[in-house]
């Protein structure tokens, strides 16, 4: 496996790292310490930016419009785009584009109009409805909001929780039970529209994350017309789990981004700021947290690109992105703190951007399936499909 | 917690501005009938926290506000947001004195 960069590839992190340089770090001086958006006037000066360099839309598949990057080059801008304050939820605050919702990618051609386009084109946004009180990473047995059919339509009701942009949301993807008795073969994934009767975001649920807040959902005989089913009726579990592997290889290769920047920062600060005389830098107890830094973001780069290389030559990759998901975001969090520990108190403070990392890097460790299920999911790779 | 805020309101004026704690957080400001005329936050970016936001407003006094009321909060981008939200739920339009710079993509809440 080669893992060198190839020339094209170092160009193009040359470029996102100038443009994250020039172009965000800039603007984030000015934003408040929590900000996840950019002024629209900002936002579109900087997509247009972005387009003209053909890095737009970098999760879209290129049939689509899209930049149609392959995962290494797509790890190694992620690593890029997310050095930067807001950068590990809100890399260059969206200006590469999103994919969205991929799932719609399988839809009907007449769902793909009424959904996939337009959210690409950016008319309409989408929610993932997945998640609820219940539980979220296992979904087969958690999802208990139920749809029943009724002629020519189907009546949802139930509850999501921790759904994102589901209040700005003009339709999304939600996941019911339709059959009771088959586990994973029983949910079925809608696509409701947010202005259906029947469907309410209830309330806000704050979090570690104050830039970004997730809601609370309620579905009241929600009536939705069979048209509206992704997939087939008991697909719905594969739907959910689709792309999952693929999309944390970028998740972890944020986490590597802010770690980089963390560490690069902390290199800086050791160097200059002096105690009893002498830099920081000298010091064996700060040299080695440099160095314990160095290994975790190695360690982590190395992994995730090994993962999105597997990925890119179609050899099983599940286990090695999940991995990549593991350490990293384990990695990013210890590196974090290590560089907050060698600013002392200025480490703390919302002047410097380690603190909304710390805070945000410690929802990774949850976020895209918790960390004790990629260990038992590599376990199950490891030890056989029989453990469960 | 309570989605709506329920704090007392205070009377908006110099010496009780000065008692606010120079913290992060949201707050309200109203006119003397009790309308809500203002939503604001005191983020990471202000020189003292939500006295020297709700100081910088005792000079203005926007649509006519007379009192006020916080909410000292470390998530206040969030909460800011929730209660816009609330009150575009509550009254059918942001508070009287948002309305020149509505936040962008504000979204819906049907609270119950």
């Amino acid at each position: 496996m080669n893992l060198e960069p190839t020339e094209e590839q170092r160009q193009i992190v040359a470029t996102v790292r100038r443009f994250v340089r020039e172009e965000i770090v800039p603007l984030e001086a000015k934003l408040d310490p929590d900000a996840s958006e950019l002024t629209k006037e900002d936002f579109d000066r900087l997509t247009s930016k972005v387009r003209a360099m053909g890095f737009w839309g970098l999760d879209i598949p290129a049939e689509y419009g899209g930049a149609g990057v392959d995962l290494v080059t797509r790890t190694l801008m992620a690593v890029e785009m997310s050095q930067h304050r807001a950068g590990l939820y809100a890399p260059c605050y969206g200006v590469f584009g999103s994919a969205g919702l991929a799932q719609l990618y399988e839809a009907t051609q007449e769902q793909k109009q009424r959904y996939l386009y337009p959210m690409l084109r950016g008319e309409k946004r989408g929610f993932f409805g997945l998640t609820e009180p219940s539980g979220g990473s296992d979904p087969a047995r958690a999802i208990r909001t139920r749809a029943v059919k009724e002629g020519s339509d189907w009546i949802i009701n139930g509850s999501k929780v921790f759904i994102s942009g589901a209040d700005r949301a003009h339709f999304g993807l939600v996941f019911a039970r339709t059959d009771a008795e088959k586990g994973r073969s029983g949910i079925t994934c809608f696509i409701v529209d947010t202005d259906m009767q029947g469907f309410h975001v209830r309330r806000v649920v704050h979090t570690l994350r104050s830039s970004h807040y997730a809601t609370e959902l309620q579905f009241e005989d929600l009536r939705v017309p069979e048209a509206n089913i992704l997939g087939e009726v008991g697909k719905g579990f594969a739907i959910a789990n689709d792309r999952l592997s693929r999309q944390r290889i970028p998740y972890a290769a944020a986490c590597i981004g802010v770690a980089v920047k963390a560490q690069e920062l902390a290199i800086a600060y050791a160097r200059q700021r002096e105690t009893f005389g002498a830099p920081l830098a000298t010091r064996q107890a700060v040299q080695w947290m440099i160095v314990d830094n160095e290994m975790d973001i190695r360690t982590s780069l190395w992994l995730t690109l090994a993962a999105a290389h597997k990925a890119d030559s179609g050899q099983p990759y599940r286990m090695d992105a999940g991995m990549a998901k593991l350490v990293a975001s384990e990695a990013g969090g210890r590196v974090v703190d290590r560089a907050m520990q060698i600013h002392g108190g200025y480490g703390m403070t919302k002047d410097l951007p380690f603190e909304r990392w710390y805070r945000e890097m410690r929802i990774r460790r949850v976020g895209e399936g918790p960390n004790e299920v990629q260990r038992h999911l590599i376990a199950r790779d490891l030890l056989g499909a029989g453990l469960r | 917690m309570a989605i709506r805020m329920q704090k007392p309101w205070i009377e908006l004026t110099p010496e009780a501005v000065q008692a606010v704690p120079a913290q992060l957080g949201v707050y309200q400001l109203a006119a003397p009938d009790g309308a809500v005329v203002f939503i604001g936050f005191a983020g990471g970016r202000s020189l003292f926290g939500l006295r020297s936001e709700l100081e910088r407003l005792l000079g203005e006094h926007p649509e006519g506000a007379t009192r006020f009321r916080y909410e000292v909060n470390q998530q206040y981008t969030t909460r800011h947001r929730e209660l816009l939200m609330l009150h575009v739920a509550d009254h059918g339009a942001l508070p009287m004195a948002n309305r020149a710079d509505p936040p962008a993509g504000l979204g819906r809440l049907s609270p119950l």
